[in-house]
């Protein structure tokens, strides 16, 4: 144990510290090699407008060259796997997509992401907003926001935990320990075995994701609606709306454009679902999912590269529109710093 | 006027106890695995977590000891001892020698089980049987009893899975992983953030421009060029193909386009005069990025550091491809995933493993909740 602790302190201080010996010794190697301070004028501003030339790439050279190994280079060597066989030696074509269109277990894994697009987003972005609006009309609103908001530090496999133990099932008539259960034999129902009953275990997934966004809903909307001009509301008051009038008719609209940010941030989120699904069944009881079903070929029987990359374009292909529209929505809505 | 203020004091009502339920909602399952994290495993197994707190009551059955424990008393032969041998005290309310009435005698009778052999049960467990006879055969008589035990509230589960079911060990790589995968995108970052905002050189804007096209792709284009590239060159110069330096690589890739894009506005928004009057006293870009803004960008640094932290700690994907699945590489995401698999039933392990791991986000969280809200706030268009 000790041993590991100390290796762990030593690897840290290895990485950090390279990285600032790095920039600390560029930097200095530059400043010796073309001197500013010291040599004659001429010489001087010369080196001044060499250092120039050079300092922003030693500033930039290392992201560029993370960001090429990392992103770029593999962006384009997904896109020529997607047409090539499992080892990525031959090329087929079209083979992996047409087969995917084919696979009955990525169709059902579309139909899964479908179903996970059309509640997951609104759910959140509904509960997020009805918290919001409500915790801000009471003195322990903060309180409660915390709460709300406390499950989104919490990682997908850790609220797979905490979810599979409220969801645990005992035969009836034994004591049940997950509260669902309890609950439903408390009110005279019939236990169920949430998670591989077909179709409806998908949704006591979404609840788990559900769980965890809503506090970024309510906290991205909680600060939108502080924004709405105070006078536009008393407006509605004094012309008789009631609370729901201003509600829908008065907060809502002048929020539209945080609230389609919020729907499309959880969309993206929803269609890289991974962890949940991998944790609570491993796409069993046809509760398959395009990212499970990914990271599934990237090992299955050795792993298959081809069908693997093709599922990963399509991943994309799915988020990439959504995401566009969702930088240029955030930067119309001045979301660069609040 | 009266029914208005009447209106509103039941609205105002209802508004709190609307809100009292979604706390209750979104705490519940937390409270569950924490409060489960310290009951005994015994109880915790035979009964709701909600009713830690009440005495937890079952009717067991056990089995007396056969005739070779008999003494000879008084011209009677006897069998004393305790039901519970040196197990946990528990208290007897009734028992019974019948699977039809296990609770038909109260604790402490006696109970008169025909031919003059009688059996008493008191409710610390301890008995004592009774026959004119000799008892015959190994198997003792055959006791149904009620118990009910205290709760027990213990720390055992901890030292379980912390040192002898590796949770310990996940907990420290998982340190490991994270704190350089937090710290060296920030440098990178921050160095380039400064560069593409204050410094002119040709290709700036295009730069920028792939910075903020990169947010848009998703984790899994990655995965596969990557592990095939690692796989290369651990093949190529006979190292191993998963390293932490590894993981803090890919960590710091997928990270940059974010961090940068969030340094970038924030740095590209301080004050031009204070740059250009550190630049007239002859400062140069390396000591004003040091001195000046790098302590003026505190706030974004913190929202971006929490952002990292916890993402890099709550990643599962990211660690199963570029990490090994041996204990000296298993982070506490995987530990818990392989957990499930191999500990399915065992709450008392996996609620107490999943406290763990999930214990050090929410001290971040409470303790600077404040830069993490200002970082959701700026940042919320997150790729990954």
């Amino acid at each position: 144990m000790t041993a590991q602790i100390l290796s762990a302190i030593f690897t840290i201080i290895i990485g950090v510290g390279g990285c600032v010996v790095y920039y600390w010794g560029a930097n200095k190697i530059l400043d010796t090699v073309f001197p500013s301070r010291g040599v004659s004028g001429a010489a001087a501003v010369d080196n001044l407008r060499r250092q120039g030339l050079i300092r922003p790439w030693l500033f930039v050279g290392p992201a560029m060259l993370i960001v090429t190994v990392y992103l770029v280079y593999p962006v384009i060597e997904t896109l020529r796997l997607s047409f090539m066989d499992r080892g990525g030696e031959n090329f087929v074509g079209l083979a992996n997509y047409s087969w995917a269109l084919g696979d009955r277990e990525f169709r059902s894994s579309i139909f899964n992401n479908l179903l996970w697009l059309a509640v997951v987003p609104a759910a959140c972005t509904f509960f997020g907003l009805i918290i919001a609006v409500l915790t801000d009309k009471i003195w322990w609103g903060n309180i409660a926001k915390s709460l709300v908001f406390l499950p989104l530090a919490i990682s997908f496999v850790g609220a797979s935990v905490i979810w599979k133990f409220v969801y645990e099932y005992r035969a009836e008539g034994q004591t049940q320990i997950g509260i669902l259960n309890a609950a439903v034999q408390y009110l005279g129902g019939t236990p169920q075995v949430w998670i591989s009953t077909p179709f409806w275990n998908n949704f006591f997934l979404m609840v788990i994701l559900i769980w965890i966004q809503t506090g970024f809903a309510m906290v991205i909307l909680s600060s939108a609606l502080r924004g709405i001009p105070e006078e536009t509301i008393e407006a509605a008051v004094i012309d008789g709306a009631n609370p729901f009038q201003i509600f829908w008719k008065i907060m809502v609209p002048q929020i539209w454009g945080t609230i389609a940010v919020v729907w499309t941030t959880i969309t993206i989120l929803v269609l890289k679902v991974f962890d949940i699904v991998l944790t609570m069944t491993n796409g069993q009881w046809n509760s398959q999912v395009l990212a499970n079903l990914m990271f599934d070929w990237m090992f299955r029987g050795g792993g298959d590269f081809g069908r693997g990359a093709a599922i990963a374009v399509i991943i994309m292909l799915a988020v990439v529109p959504i995401m566009i529209w969702n930088i240029r929505q955030a930067n119309r809505e001045g979301g660069g710093g609040h | 006027m009266a029914s208005s203020s009447g209106k509103s004091f039941l609205g105002r009502f209802g508004v709190h106890i609307a809100v009292l339920v979604f706390v209750a909602i979104w705490t519940i399952p937390t409270l569950g695995i924490l409060v489960s994290s310290l009951r005994d495993k015994d109880q915790l197994i035979v009964s709701g977590w909600w009713t830690a707190l009440s005495t937890s009551s079952q009717t067991e059955a056990g089995r007396l000891p056969g005739a070779s424990a008999q003494i000879e008393k008084d011209g009677k032969f006897v069998i004393e001892g305790n039901i519970f041998g040196d197990g946990p005290a528990r208290n007897i309310s009734a028992f019974g020698t019948k699977a039809q009435q296990p609770t038909q005698y109260e604790a402490g009778a006696v109970a008169d089980l025909g031919e003059g052999v009688s059996l008493q049960l008191n409710a610390d467990g301890s008995f004592v049987m009774q026959s004119p006879k000799a008892f015959e055969g190994d198997r003792g008589q055959r006791v149904y009893y009620a118990s009910s035990a205290p709760p027990r509230f213990t720390t055992d589960n901890y030292r379980t899975v912390l040192f002898s079911e590796g949770i310990g060990r996940s907990f420290i790589n998982s340190l490991t992983v994270t704190i350089p995968a937090t710290i060296i995108p920030i440098l990178i970052a921050a160095y380039a953030a400064y560069a593409l905002a204050w410094m002119r050189f040709p290709g700036r804007a295009l730069l920028i421009a792939v910075i903020i096209g990169l947010l848009v792709v998703p984790l899994q284009m990655s995965l596969i060029p990557l592990l095939k590239l690692y796989n290369g060159v651990g093949l190529f110069f006979g190292v191993p193909a998963k390293t932490y330096l590894g993981i803090w690589l890919a960590h710091t890739g997928f990270g940059l386009p974010f961090a940068i894009y969030l340094l970038r506005s924030y740095i590209a928004g301080l004050p031009r005069e204070i740059m250009e009057s550190a630049r007239i006293d002859g400062a140069s870009d390396f000591e004003i990025f040091v001195k000046i803004v790098l302590p003026l960008s505190f706030p974004v640094l913190a929202s971006f550091a929490i952002f990292q932290f916890l993402w890099v700690w709550n990643d599962l994907l990211v660690a199963m491809v570029f990490l090994g699945s041996g204990s000296d590489q298993l982070v506490l995401t995987g530990k818990l995933n392989a957990l499930l698999g191999s500990r399915g039933g065992d709450w008392e392990i996996l609620t107490t493993s999943a406290f763990v791991t999930i214990i050090v986000p929410l001290i971040v969280f409470f303790s600077l909740q404040r830069y993490f809200v200002r970082g959701l706030l700026a940042g919320s268009v997150k790729g990954g």
